[in-house]
């Protein structure tokens, strides 16, 4: 049987959900630098859309992987994101 | 649990930080006192020496005090999300829900590029627009840096004067946009959007988490706003001994009816945070500003501010934009009147 990471990790999908304020950069820079750093193999794409950050949250930013928010509201440690991720 | 707390790193600097805290804060004034006499050795009772006694006292007091307040808001925030405080307002009766709002509006962390999320979430989550108002003039006007300073400056009277009279212009506008029924003036779009189902268990963020929160939030306010604080009370220090006392008597005094009115209408386009205005305020009043104006002065330039009605733009038409200043607008006047009456 295949470990559990390597199915997930498999071409993730991550999404930074925010409307532009200073916090939501900065999560989406953090997640990206997470991402290179530990070379996981994820597509980023940052959602700005009201309706359609709506779908999935209230508080800004988020972070959404593979269709599930994981955090909401802050900017997580590079090792809190990295957990994150790949949990 | 317990033992996992101690274990906690973020913890563990915090039972360094907090002694450390109490110790400066307490030894601030004698050390002030005698910077100024042994150290400069500078004359006593001089404008000069006084304005700098004032300044290195007040500045490092001030910050002392807005980076512990702003620590412990910080924590207490991570557990009142949006979500939470939606949860919390689904389906409470009009009154009881004015109330509850501008509550949770001190509480729930919010910024202005949160709003409009916020509003749809609790627009479309059948909470009446009145309440949802109540939350949205409450969370910027009752704000910890605003009652840090004024507890700072003023003392605890004032600030508590502060908080009782923005939570009630916040529960009575509220109310009064409800009763008005103005939903017709939300744009329609908010009421097709889809709002989707995030369950997320926000209880699982480990208190070593919230304990960073509450460091963020003090890097993240503190860094925006200390240099606002340093130079209100720079102003304020330089202003102490050379300008004469009743300089602003005549202008924002109490016999001048009209200065109340007028000091919301000058607030509303100036937009400036809580950081900058309080220590502008304490001058105002020192020099001869009633109480009244002076709070009506602040409430208007921190409670209505221009950035963020275009953001609300957004969602509501502007007729509503403009009673809803209209409204607040009145109850911050019949504050400033009741105060210059009282005082």
């Amino acid at each position: 049987m295949l470990p559990l990471n390597s199915q997930i990790n498999f071409n993730m999908e991550i999404k930074i959900l925010g409307t532009g304020c200073p916090k939501c950069k900065a999560l989406e820079n953090a997640t990206r630098e997470a991402i290179t750093k530990n070379n996981i193999d994820a597509t980023v794409t940052k959602v700005e859309d009201i309706t359609e950050i709506m779908k999935l949250t209230m508080t800004t930013p988020a972070l959404v992987v593979d269709g599930k928010v994981v955090v909401k509201g802050r900017v997580p440690s590079q090792d809190e994101l990295v957990q994150l991720i790949e949990k | 649990m317990n033992l996992q707390i101690l274990k906690s790193r973020n913890f563990q600097i915090i039972l360094v930080l907090l002694p450390l805290w109490f110790l400066t804060y307490h030894y601030l004034q004698p050390f002030t006192d005698w910077l100024i006499e042994s150290a400069f050795g500078l004359p006593r009772n001089k404008h000069l020496t006084e304005a700098l006694r004032f300044f290195i006292f007040e500045a490092p007091k001030v910050m002392l005090l807005l980076a512990l307040i702003i620590f412990v808001v910080g924590v207490i925030r991570s557990y009142f999300t949006a979500e939470r405080t939606r949860k919390a307002l689904e389906g409470k009766k009009t009154f009881t829900g004015n109330v509850m709002a501008a509550g949770l509006g001190i509480v729930t962390p919010f910024c202005s590029c949160s709003a409009i999320p916020l509003f749809l979430g609790f627009v479309e989550s059948g909470i009446p627009l009145g309440v949802t108002f109540s939350f949205l003039i409450a969370s910027p006007m009752i704000n910890e840096v605003a009652i840090i300073l004024l507890y700072g400056l003023f003392g605890w009277q004032t600030a508590l004067i502060y908080v009782v009279t923005g939570l009630t212009i916040a529960i009575f506008a509220g109310w009064v946009i409800g009763k008005l029924k103005l939903e017709k003036w939300v744009e329609p779009w908010v009421y097709e959007t889809q709002l989707g189902n995030s369950e997320m268990d926000e209880d699982r963020i480990s208190f070593d988490i919230r304990i960073r929160m509450g460091f963020e939030a003090v890097k993240e306010i503190v860094g925006k706003v200390w240099l606002y604080v340093m130079l209100g009370i720079a102003i304020g220090a330089g202003v102490h001994g050379f300008v004469p006392e009743n300089f602003m008597a005549s202008l924002m005094g109490k016999s001048t009816w009209y200065s109340v009115p007028l000091s919301i209408l000058i607030g509303i386009p100036l937009y400036s945070n809580a950081a900058g205005i309080v220590p502008i305020v304490s001058v105002l009043i020192e020099k001869g500003a009633s109480l009244g104006t002076a709070l009506a002065f602040m409430m208007s330039v921190i409670g209505l501010s221009l950035p963020e009605m275009v953001i609300l733009r957004k969602v509501l038409k502007i007729p509503l934009i403009l009673t809803f200043i209209g409204i607040v607008g009145c109850g911050i006047m019949v504050v400033g009147f009741l105060f210059n009456f009282i005082f």
